[in-house]
């Protein structure tokens, strides 16, 4: 196949990688109306996945956030500082959880967020991260 | 002794051809290691604007496409050094992503993962056959605008975009494996499709720029029949576009009236792409893996073959419209089995097998819907029902060949 035979010359991507964050979003209400088994066997696939990367090596960090309904929103107007109670955007979905993950390109990156276990109940944002 | 102008000419006429043979190639070559397209795109354009100083001056250099590349290298790596708060390390990175003119005189070929980029799932579906146009064959936005019927302001703004998003997003210039590969060539596939319909829409072709981009499509699906020769639907794809385009001379009166496929003058088609298209087809059947383009293909190649032999083949037209309709559930696909249907059964059965524009919002739009529900019920002697669905169907027509002739159907029922 010619596919095959060409691949080491377009797949010349000289080794350098980038970093991209994938962003968890789901329905904040969804773990407490899941039964234990259900919990159980959800928190199960986020280990095992978290483990899968860290395996590769690709893995950069990963957090799960608390509820939205304890976010605090600051932003300044005219100097002052403005403090205000709840989350930036007031939507159904909200961002629970991230991982930063190190890979050569987007493909590599959509390849992992489609494993991500959070693709079955919600969905997942992938970025690039400027490289500092 | 060859004059200033005689020099300028040529050295104008060996940039065109050079820019035609080679701009996708050098913008792939440029941008494959940086993604940035754009960069590419700069640096290429100077380089074709110093070669028309130059050539003239100095003659057309041997290698042209290698001189471009040395030049666009240079201006490109300028650039770079330019606009980006760089590390040292860029500078050796990007040196080595594009080699120098010692090793170009063979380029290698990128096109096909720069079309995989273009055609990239993370690229917005409508953006992409524009983006082919302009990164393979250079052509500028506005006269993709044109084709596109869209203000050359919001393509340009669009295209930007979407070049930021491969650069940006770090969207990989690359052949995908076996495995994604017939989604992904699918898309590439789609785009090149959509190309080519909106310089066929322009039947007429009275619009320079849309006519222009069937041959645009037609060296895009040919690119990608020739660089990946054993996928058959690439070969399925170039066969359906060449059949079509074999007979564009026909598909209008010399008044520009409308002439259907069973009317149109044979001696008008253009029988060396139709051999072509065979030819292609023929081996893509060969693979043995069916396809979209090459049953659309086969359906155009069935109906060439019926007037050519005058030998009616309506089941096996059937056949492959039963085929398509199980790979694409396409309602437009549903219509034409249904005309299939009534050729091989009656007017009656037809009808039974027409879809109902009540079930599908866009059959409702669809002019061709109810034209050939028109046509049928017609031919079971349904005047009345007849003229209400052709009333519609002349709403619809945008084409004023179309529309025409559609009023000429109406006028025929009324006696």
């Amino acid at each position: 196949m010619a596919v095959a035979a060409d691949d080491a010359a377009y797949n010349d991507d000289g080794g350098e990688t980038m970093q991209y964050l994938l962003m968890i979003y789901g329905e904040e209400g969804g773990w407490e109306k899941m039964t234990p088994e259900e919990q159980q066997r959800g928190a199960a696939a986020y280990m095992a996945y978290t483990e899968a990367l860290a395996a590769s090596g690709v893995l950069k960090g990963s957090n799960r956030l608390r509820p939205s309904s304890t976010a605090t929103t600051v932003r300044a107007k005219d100097g002052k500082t403005q403090v205000l109670d709840g989350p930036y955007a007031d939507s159904k979905e909200q961002l629970g959880g991230y991982y930063l993950i190190d890979v050569p390109d987007l493909d590599a990156a959509l390849s992992w967020a489609g494993r991500c276990p959070a693709v079955g109940h919600g969905l997942v944002e992938v970025r690039a991260v400027w490289s500092m | 002794m060859v004059t200033g102008e005689e020099s300028d000419a040529l050295a104008q006429s060996t940039a065109d051809a050079v820019a035609r043979r080679s701009y996708g190639k050098l913008i792939a070559f440029l941008a494959a290691r940086t993604h940035d397209v754009a960069a590419a795109e700069d640096a290429l354009s100077e380089a074709f604007a110093s070669a028309l100083t130059d050539w003239p001056r100095n003659g057309c250099p041997e290698n042209p496409e290698a001189w471009l590349l040395t030049v666009a290298r240079r201006k490109f790596i300028d650039a770079l050094r330019r606009t980006q708060n760089v590390d040292p390390d860029v500078d050796v990175l990007t040196l080595g992503a594009i080699p120098d003119e010692a090793a170009s005189d063979d380029i290698p070929d990128r096109r096909l993962a720069l079309l995989f980029a273009c055609a990239h799932p993370a690229i917005e579906v409508a953006i992409r056959a524009p983006l082919m146009l302009q990164t393979i064959l250079g052509l500028d936005a506005k006269a993709i605008a044109s084709a596109f019927l869209m203000s050359p302001a919001a393509m340009g703004k669009r295209l930007v975009r979407a070049k930021e998003k491969i650069r940006q997003a770090g969207i990989p210039f690359r052949v995908p494996e076996r495995a994604e590969l017939p989604e992904r060539l699918d898309a590439v596939l789609e785009a090149i499709y959509a190309a080519f319909a909106e310089g066929w829409s322009d039947a007429a072709g009275t619009d320079a720029a849309r006519r222009d981009l069937t041959a645009e499509a037609l060296f895009l699906a040919g690119l990608v029949a020739e660089l990946l020769p054993n996928e058959p639907e690439a070969l399925g794809l170039t066969a359906l576009m060449l059949h079509s385009e074999a007979r564009r001379r026909a598909r209008r009166s010399r008044d520009g009236d409308y002439v259907p496929l069973a009317q149109q003058n044979r001696e008008l088609w253009d029988w060396n792409m139709i051999d072509q298209a065979e030819g292609l087809l023929r081996r893509a059947s060969s693979m043995g893996t069916i396809g979209r383009y090459q049953l659309e293909a086969a359906i155009q190649s069935a109906h060439v073959d019926r007037c050519r032999t005058g030998r009616p083949n309506w089941s096996e037209v059937l056949h492959l419209y039963d085929a398509l309709i199980a790979i694409t559930g396409s309602p437009v696909v549903a219509v034409n089995r249904a005309l299939a249907v009534a050729e091989t059964g009656g007017p009656q059965a037809g009808l039974e097998a027409m879809p109902d524009a009540a079930d599908d919002p866009r059959l409702a739009a669809y002019q061709p819907y109810w034209a050939a529900r028109a046509e049928l019920l017609a031919r079971a002697g349904a005047a009345a029902e007849a003229r209400h669905s052709l009333e519609i169907a002349i709403g619809l027509a945008g084409d004023p060949a179309v529309r025409r002739f559609l009023e000429q159907r109406r006028a025929l029922l009324a006696v």
